[in-house]
């Protein structure tokens, strides 16, 4: 495809000129590096020589700042809006966009180009951000991970970028269906918040309604808890939270709601990685699937757009 | 390629959601020309420009560019065509340098050969002293410099320049203009200028169509435009003697071409089929008159615009 490795060079030039791109970093990599001083303070006084120290300083929470991972939870859907919410509108209403177009490329190329670009600053922020916390972990423990724990971290790694391209690729969506920069931000920002802090309370109401707990029956609590359980997973955010835990605390069997009398019968012993795996596996597939279906609308809507509003 | 046209549309139409922009559009233009493409704002002529880049696709006709199809092989046609378009922009926060080996990139143009032209086309633009400043700190006219400078690196057979001096004061507008001109007769470019401002065309085009509401209404040199336009194919001279007596213009009435003459005080306006300025002034001596002045009409692109747009209103 031609100038589509020029593109690519040039977006992620700007993306690590941009200065909004720079705060963010600094920020997460602040508020990342904090959190699991703090976590390791802690763990090293109460958890050494458990097994799985390591993905502790992942997961693991003094109380005065949360864990590592819900940083990251927090900041990864950020990340991806800011990296996409003005891609093609800043350039269509800047008149580059005709520029780009008037020469010699095809027209999937801006909008490929544009994808790859910001996938690479997402993977490139995220892998140095967990080996740096990797290293620090090594500094404070002196005790490598073992091959599971590494893989497991290469799991959650491989995990948080599909999430953080999902965000991008909505952002890239809205910027190309709304004409206005601050139009696509803030429709950006809403589904952030409707997803994040909403979701569950909506989950928990339509669940109430369709399936109403009754008193004594366990079968009605189950019911309940399951439609809940399934509402809520509309909610990428939803899907990315029950993945990462059940990456990175091998302990975490079942998702759904156990009942006593089950949890009497089972090994209390972590599950290997291979199973932790099926455990997400239908979540990481509905998170691509997400991100593809973005930017499938994102590419058909960018070829037949008119250059010009008529 | 000898007797190919430049550019060769054929029937070329566009309807956006039921509104017909471009209504089955001929157009000619032969290489090495400077086409002027005018009509008021809203006239189709950037929609026009869309489809011969292949930016947008026709609803129905064809565009050629040197005999590429422009929706078919918008690359091969993109590679050959330099566009200036209306709204043209700049990344603000690169350099001039910057964003013109950015355009050469594209054009895959390697670094080494550009480094050269680059320096090259912003003296002939005359931004050689501002070639490392970022780009948001010019002037509109200082821009546009640029924006050509953009469409001659990758050495076009074909500039389309869409309002090129839209924004523009004078002297900057009349500095773009002569950097055509020079252009076309240096390079043997052809050059497509659409604009909706009548005397800048008239200064550096050979041919002008006229646009209408999709449609083209009229095409030729701008000439022969006027004299369709205004006189139905006929001339004025309007001739200044010192005395007008009765016998001079009787004389002047029987040269053969005269078909009417007008007579205010001194002044005559004589309406002729052909050039007949030369048996005027020999009938006005031998008649025992004085001339003081003779002038043949100017045919403005003013008037005949002006003649087009009235009949359509009318």
């Amino acid at each position: 495809m031609p100038g589509l490795s020029t593109l690519f060079a040039k977006e992620v030039a700007d993306h690590f000129r941009s200065k909004r791109i720079i705060i963010l970093l600094a920020m997460v990599w602040l508020s990342g590096l904090s959190a699991v001083y703090i976590a390791a303070q802690s763990i090293r006084e109460a958890a050494a020589g458990t097994e799985f120290v390591f993905l502790k300083i992942f997961t693991a929470s003094s109380g005065a700042l949360p864990p590592f991972v819900a940083f990251v939870g927090f900041f990864a859907p950020l990340l991806g809006l800011a990296l996409g919410f003005d891609a093609i509108n800043r350039e269509q209403s800047s008149g580059t966009l005709g520029l780009v177009l008037s020469q010699p490329i095809f027209r999937d190329t801006v909008i490929i180009g544009k994808f790859l670009a910001g996938l690479a600053v997402i993977v490139l922020m995220l892998v140095s951000i967990v080996l740096i916390v990797s290293g620090l972990g090594l500094w404070f423990f002196a005790v490598p991970p073992s091959l599971e724990e590494a893989l497991r971290i290469v799991a959650y790694l491989a995990l948080t970028i599909v999430y953080t391209g999902f965000w991008m690729a909505l952002a890239l969506l809205f910027s190309i269906f709304f004409r206005r920069i601050t139009t696509s931000a803030l429709a950006g920002i809403a589904v952030w918040m409707f997803f994040f802090f909403f979701m569950s309370m909506i989950a928990g109401l339509v669940a109430d309604n369709l399936a109403p707990v009754e008193e004594q029956s366990v079968e009605s609590v189950l019911r309940h808890e399951r439609l809940q359980q399934a509402i809520s997973r509309i909610s990428p955010v939803t899907l990315y939270n029950e993945a990462t835990i059940t990456i990175l605390q091998p302990r975490v069997r079942t998702l759904g709601p156990v009942l006593v009398r089950e949890v009497v019968r089972m090994v209390p012993s972590p599950l290997p990685l291979s199973q932790s795996l099926i455990i997400v596996w239908p979540h990481l597939v509905t998170i691509i699937g997400l991100t593809l279906v973005c930017f499938a609308i994102s590419y058909v809507r960018f070829m037949r757009q008119e250059i010009r509003a008529p | 390629m000898g007797g190919q046209p430049v550019i060769e549309a054929e029937g070329l139409t566009k309807v956006y959601d039921g509104f017909t922009a471009v209504d089955h559009l001929n157009l000619r233009v032969e290489r090495g020309e400077i086409f002027g493409f005018l009509g008021p704002n809203g006239a189709g002529k950037t929609t026009t420009i869309l489809m011969l880049l292949g930016l947008t696709e026709p609803t129905s006709g064809v565009a050629r560019i040197c005999g590429y199809d422009a929706t078919r092989e918008p690359l091969k046609v993109k590679r050959i065509t330099g566009y200036l378009p209306e709204n043209l922009g700049f990344y603000e926060e690169l350099t001039a340098t910057e964003n013109l080996r950015y355009i050469a990139r594209l054009n895959g143009i390697p670094d080494e050969p550009a480094r050269g032209k680059i320096q090259e086309l912003l003296s002939v633009v005359g931004l050689s002293e501002v070639a490392d400043h970022k780009v948001e700190t010019f002037s509109r006219g200082m821009k546009q410099r640029l924006g050509i400078a953009g469409v001659l690196i990758k050495e076009p057979e074909l500039i389309i320049l869409d309002e090129p001096t839209a924004g523009l004061d004078p002297e900057g507008a009349n500095a773009i203009l002569d950097l055509i001109v020079n252009l076309s007769t240096e390079q043997q470019m052809s050059v497509l200028l659409s604009s909706h401002l009548l005397h800048q065309v008239q200064r550096i085009c050979q041919r002008v169509g006229i646009l209408s509401r999709g449609r083209l209404v009229a095409e030729g040199a701008v000439e022969q435009l006027g004299r369709e336009a205004l006189s139905a194919g006929k001339l004025k001279v309007e001739v200044e003697v010192a005395e007008a007596t009765c016998a001079l213009i009787q004389a002047v009435e029987q040269i053969e071409g005269v078909s009417q003459v007008e007579r205010d005080d001194n002044t005559l306006v004589i309406t002729c089929e052909r050039d007949v300025r030369q048996q005027i002034s020999t009938a006005i001596v031998r008649s025992g008159g004085s001339l003081v002045q003779m002038k043949l009409y100017g045919y403005g692109l003013e008037e005949i615009y002006l003649r087009y747009f009235q009949e359509e209103a009318g």
